[in-house]
C-alpha cells in the first residue's frame, strides 16, 4: 500500500520542468535525480558551490576537490559552473532557484518545517536548509507519512524546533500529495497513492487539510 | 615590499596569534581546507579562539584537532554532524556555539569583508536563530537582521597563487575560501603552487592580492575524502 521512497521521489520530480535550476536536500530527496527525463534539461545545483551537479564519478575520475553538499563525490556536466559560499546562497536568497525538494520530521498545516535538530537527541546542525526554504521560490518535501513509531508528521503546529515559517508549498508522502495554490491557502489533499483512502491518510494525519 | 612568499606555514603564521582572537577559516567539510595553517595554530598552543567557519573539520582532521587540544572558545557553524568530539563538547557546554545557517553565513563575512555592518535576510525568521535579533518589515515580509563578521586573522586554502597573492581556487575546494579572505584584517594563505608573478591570467583570478597579505606553499597535499561515493560503467 502506498508509495515507495523511490516513488514518493518519482512524483515530486514531477514537478520539475525542463530547464529548472534545483537544489536536492539529503535523503528521498536525492532519490529524484533518477527520475528526471533524459528529454528534459535540469541543472542541480550544490550549496557548497556547484551549478551542474553530474552523477558518482567512476572510480579514476575521484576528485577530492568535486563534492557535493553532503561531501560525497560527484562529478561535472557540460554546463557547470563553479563559485564561492557566497554566490551560492546570492542566488538561493535571491530566488534564482526555481524549486528545492527537502525532506522534513514535521511540516504544519501554515506550512512551517522543521528538519535541523531534535532537543537533547540529534542537533547536527541547519546547514543550509534555512536559507534554501527561505529562498527558493517553492519548496516541496518529501517524507514519510508518519514517523518510526508512527506518529504523524504533518501537524498542526511543529513541535520541534522550526527550519522555517510557512514556506512549504507542497508535501509529498508515502501515503498522498498535499498542495496549496499560495501561501495563504490551506493545503488540499491532491493525490492519493494507489490503495490509500482518504480515511486512512485522515487517521495518521494531525494537520487540517481540504480533502 | 617585501614579499609575501613564505617558507612553511609557522613563518607564515609568526607575531599573528594570540590568546581569545578571533579567525575565519575556509573550507566545507574536509574540502578545500587549510590543513597546514591549522597544524600550527595547534602547534602554537594559541587559547580561547573563536572561530567563524561552517564546520569544524572532522574528527581528528582539519579545525577538528583544535577540538581535541580544547583550543576552540567558540565556534560560528552552521553544521556540526560528522564530528562527534564537537556535538559533545557543545552538549557538555565546553564549547560556546553560535549556530549560524549556511547562507548567512557566507553573507556575514562577505558583509564583514566589505565594511557593511549589518544586514536584514529572510532566513531563519521565527526560528531559534532569530532569537534577540532586531526583526524588520520591508515589503510586507519580515526580516532578521544579521551582524557583519570580521576577523583577526583568515586562514584560506586556494589551488594556485603568484608571488603578488592572487588566488585561484580548484572546484568546489573554494567554497568557504573566497569569502573568508575577505573577512579579516591579515589573510594567510596556503596553495599548491606559488608562480611568478605575471603568470596567472587576470581574468581568471579569483581572489585579488590585496586581500592576501601572507602565502606559503603546503604542497604535497594528500587530500581526505569525507564520503568517497562512486558508480561502475554500466550504472550511469
Amino acid at each position: 500500500m502506498g508509495w515507495s521512497r523511490d516513488q514518493i521521489a518519482a512524483r515530486a520530480a514531477q514537478e520539475i520542468g525542463d530547464g529548472y535550476y534545483v537544489n536536492l536536500g539529503i535523503g528521498i530527496p536525492t532519490l529524484v535525480v533518477d527520475h528526471i527525463g533524459p528529454d528534459q534539461d535540469v541543472t542541480f545545483h550544490s550549496e557548497n558551490g556547484l551549478l551542474g551537479m553530474g552523477p558518482f564519478p567512476l572510480e579514476h575520475e575521484v576528485d577530492a576537490d568535486l563534492i557535493n553538499a553532503g561531501k560525497q563525490t560527484i562529478t561535472e556536466t557540460a554546463n557547470s559552473a563553479y563559485f564561492g559560499s557566497a554566490s551560492s546562497f546570492a542566488m538561493v536568497r535571491g530566488g534564482h532557484l526555481d524549486i528545492t525538494i527537502l525532506g522534513a520530521m514535521e511540516v504544519s498545516e501554515g506550512g512551517d518545517i522543521a528538519n535541523w535538530m531534535i532537543p537533547g537527541k540529534s542537533i547536527k546542525g541547519m546547514g543550509g536548509a534555512m536559507d534554501l526554504v527561505a529562498g527558493v521560490r517553492r519548496v516541496i518535501v518529501t517524507m514519510e507519512h508518519v514517523s518510526k513509531d508512527g506518529t504523524p508528521k504533518f501537524v498542526r503546529e511543529c513541535a520541534l524546533p522550526l527550519t522555517g515559517v510557512n514556506c512549504v508549498d507542497m508535501i509529498v508522502t508515502d501515503l498522498c500529495v498535499f498542495a496549496r495554490e499560495d501561501r495563504q491557502s490551506p493545503f488540499q489533499l491532491i493525490e492519493l497513492a494507489p490503495n490509500v483512502t482518504l480515511d486512512h491518510v485522515k487517521t495518521n494525519t494531525r494537520a487540517f487539510f481540504e480533502a | 615590499m617585501a614579499s609575501k612568499v613564505f617558507p612553511d606555514a609557522a613563518a607564515a603564521l609568526d607575531g599573528l596569534l594570540f590568546d581569545g582572537m578571533q579567525i575565519c577559516s575556509g573550507g566545507f567539510g574536509v574540502c578545500g581546507i587549510p590543513e597546514r595553517l591549522i597544524d600550527v595554530l595547534v602547534e602554537s598552543g594559541v587559547r580561547d579562539i573563536t572561530i567563524a567557519s561552517n564546520n569544524c573539520g572532522i574528527d581528528g582532521v582539519g579545525l577538528g584537532k583544535l577540538l581535541l587540544t580544547k583550543q576552540i572558545r567558540k565556534m560560528m557553524s552552521s553544521y556540526i554532524g560528522g564530528n562527534a568530539e564537537f556535538e559533545r563538547q557543545f552538549l557538555s557546554g565546553e564549547l560556546e556555539l553560535e549556530f549560524c545557517p549556511q547562507g548567512t553565513l557566507a553573507e556575514r563575512c562577505r558583509a564583514g569583508g566589505a565594511g557593511i555592518p549589518a544586514f536584514y535576510t529572510r532566513t531563519g525568521v521565527g526560528t531559534l536563530v532569530a532569537e534577540g535579533k532586531e526583526v524588520r518589515n520591508f515589503g510586507g515580509e519580515d526580516y532578521l537582521m544579521e551582524r557583519g563578521i570580521f576577523a583577526d586573522l583568515a586562514i584560506v586554502k586556494a589551488w594556485k597563487a603568484d608571488e603578488s597573492g592572487n588566488l585561484i581556487f580548484r572546484k568546489t575546494a573554494r567554497n568557504f575560501n573566497e569569502v573568508m579572505a575577505t573577512a579579516a584584517k591579515v589573510c594567510v594563505a596556503e596553495v599548491e603552487e606559488i608562480v611568478p608573478t605575471g603568470c596567472l591570467e587576470p581574468d581568471s583570478i579569483h581572489i585579488p592580492g590585496i586581500y592576501v597579505k601572507r602565502l606559503v606553499c603546503g604542497a604535497p597535499y594528500d587530500k581526505v575524502i569525507e564520503f568517497r561515493t562512486t558508480r561502475t560503467e554500466d550504472a550511469v
